[in-house]
């Protein structure tokens, strides 16, 4: 669907002609991602990361898919052969730091993305799906991060799977034959960096199909934008080529500015040495932290150092951490206002800036940090606050929040209420 | 009768209202849907471990060289595996600790075999998260308890190897074994 004055897909050229006809590809191409989608023209520039990410993710495809050519995956020599790939391989160096600051880049995109949606509440109707779609992808990317992240077999790598996977061992009874079903075995071993592998290769495709379903499900209400009013005329919008194809390329230039100034000078900044260390089942590191971008859902896992009721520790820990993801699966209904911009939400804003940002800062510090005070008294206050911001503060402030005036109109925002410009503006 | 409603009537209902249709529709769905099922058992269960891995899931130490004091780190399973010859007075200690007092009630005599009470044989798995606690090596932090520490997440485990502090659950795991001379034990 798209509004009625999108332009229409009219191919000149007699092949093009022929095409439309037997495969209307172009044309759906056209009105995905050119001149056929209308696109608010006020989105502002925190709206070019859902572009980005789709840059991110064919990034990752490409140079994973380089990798897999020089990789082997078997505990034997899958540590020599990243090793080879780094030393050998022509530019094998650039493929693997590219592929694995990719996926850092990946995920500042992603959060960017994930906390755009939380202020200016695109989480809401008609976009509930959009939203859903966007929550199962970034789950998939979790696990698919966490799964690649074990192919080097270095000493992080093996520690990493081990934690990970014992998380499941939490579960009451049926925790522990998961945990060996998981992996092959009783520890990682060659059966379970084998079924990473597999998986590592299949999930980012399983990931390309939500992403079609995540802009399908976007394109029906089309974009929001940053007043959170819908679309009502012309006048509001742009088509998406070539304005904000331009934008998106301009965005995109200074996104591979500083990812490249991080591949190039700063390749082992958001790495761990110890993974240059061949993974050795006999000893630990001595400080085993996940990549950066799980720090804080590892925060809220040790958090939890008390039994909670009947509820044990360390199975309180595990269910808090997939919680407090899971939680974003009903956060269209959680947060019941009708206005969805957070610059109209007088105080949903400051609960925002004020609570659910620092918040999420300190889970991000404290869950690099060692597991000592003060990081786990500080660990458990933000969790603390991260539950009661999605639970209780959004349904509270959605009911008794006295919401600034919205404008009339996306135009009328752009241009004030001069109606000749708005006038001008529509013709 | 059967007969008659494949000739002349087909979708016509029979005099107990069953068709013969449904009946087919029924079976056919059920067929495809037990037998679709069920080739989710190989597909499932090939990520279980394999024959190779289980054969691996008994060992043998040889423990004639561990001194009193001393303890050595075995591999069972592709995990260590901590054997510790207790002094005198780590078995006093242990043995001082009210049971009541424990996060995980266990006495030392239960976690080890009758008549070779110094020979505490645990998994080395931390019960918390799956690290290797220190103390088995020479000259390895022991914790508060003179046992086995956690470098991770700081658990502390006593000469009983039950934990006395920090955030793991349990005591270190006790797995099966025996010993099949006084010299050699098989673990598994």
């Amino acid at each position: 669907m798209s509004f009625p004055w999108a332009n229409e897909y009219k191919p000149s050229h007699p092949f093009m002609q022929w095409m439309d006809e037997k495969l209307p590809l172009p044309r759906f191409v056209y009105n995905a991602i050119g001149a056929g989608y209308p696109v608010p023209r006020n989105i502002n520039y925190w709206w070019n990361f859902g572009v980005l990410a789709l840059v991110c993710l064919a990034l990752q495809i490409v140079t994973g898919i380089v990798l897999a050519m020089h990789y082997a995956p078997n505990a034997l020599v899958a540590f020599d052969s990243t090793e080879h790939i780094m030393r050998d391989v022509n530019w094998g160096w650039l493929m693997r730091y590219a592929h694995a600051n990719g996926a850092s880049a990946f995920f500042v995109v992603i959060y960017i993305h994930i906390f755009r949606g939380f202020f200016y509440g695109s989480y809401k109707a008609p976009r509930e799906m959009v939203w859903l779609l966007g929550v199962v992808i970034f789950l998939l990317m979790m696990a698919t991060a966490f799964m690649g992240y074990v192919l080097p077999w270095g000493q992080m790598s093996f520690w990493g799977a081990k934690v990970i996977t014992g998380l499941f061992s939490a579960i009451p009874i049926v925790g522990e034959p998961l945990q060996q079903w998981l992996l092959g075995g009783f520890a990682p071993d060659n059966a379970a960096l084998n079924r990473f592998f597999s998986l590592h290769y299949l999930l980012p495709f399983v990931i390309v199909g939500v992403v079609v379903l995540h802009i399908w499900a976007l394109h029906i209400p089309g974009s929001s934008n940053p007043t959170g009013v819908e679309v009502k005329s012309e006048s509001d919008t742009v088509p998406f080529y070539p304005y904000f194809i331009a934008k998106d390329g301009w965005a995109l230039g200074g996104f591979l500015f500083l990812y490249c100034a991080v591949l190039f000078f700063a390749p082992n900044y958001l790495g761990h040495p110890d993974n240059y260390i061949p993974a050795n089942p006999m000893s630990t590191p001595a400080h085993i932290v996940p990549e950066w971008y799980f720090w804080p859902f590892y925060a809220i896992l040790r958090a939890f150092t008390f039994d909670f009721f009947f509820v044990p520790a360390k199975l309180m820990g595990v269910l808090a951490m997939f919680s407090a993801i899971l939680l974003w699966f009903f956060l269209p209904w959680l947060d019941r206002s009708p206005v969805r911009s957070g610059h109209y939400r007088p105080t949903f804003r400051k609960f925002f800036w004020f609570g659910l940002i620092p918040a999420m800062a300190v889970l991000f510090y404290c869950g690099g940090a060692p597991a000592e005070e003060p990081y786990v008294m500080l660990s458990q206050i933000a969790t603390a606050y991260y539950f009661l911001h999605f639970l209780v503060v959004l349904p509270i402030v959605s009911s008794v929040e006295r919401p600034d005036p919205l404008p009339f109109s996306i135009t009328e925002a752009v241009l004030g209420k001069d109606e000749n410009a708005a006038l001008e503006a529509a013709e | 009768m059967a007969q008659d409603a494949v000739t002349d009537a087909p979708e016509t209902e029979n005099d107990d209202g069953v068709r013969r249709r449904d009946f087919i529709n029924i079976a056919a769905v059920s067929a495809a849907g037990v037998g679709g099922l069920a080739t989710l058992v190989p597909l499932i269960s090939q990520m279980s471990p394999s024959a190779d891995v289980l054969a691996e899931s008994s060992t043998e130490v040889d423990i004639s060289a561990i001194e009193r004091g001393q303890a050595i780190k075995a591999i069972f399973r592709k995990q260590p595996v901590f054997i510790r010859n207790l002094t005198d007075n780590e078995i006093t200690e242990a043995n001082k600790v009210p049971l009541g007092d424990l996060r995980d009630p266990q006495s030392l005599a239960e976690r080890t075999k009758e008549g070779k009470e110094n020979w505490l044989i645990t998994m080395g798995v931390c019960t918390h998260l799956g690290c290797v606690p220190l103390g088995a090596g020479e000259g390895e932090a022991r914790g508060e308890f003179g046992g086995y520490f956690c470098p991770c997440h700081g658990s502390h485990y006593d000469t009983a190897a039950r934990i006395r502090k920090g955030p793991a659950p349990l005591n270190l795991e006790v797995p099966e074994y025996e010993f099949t001379t006084d010299t050699v034990v098989k673990i598994g």
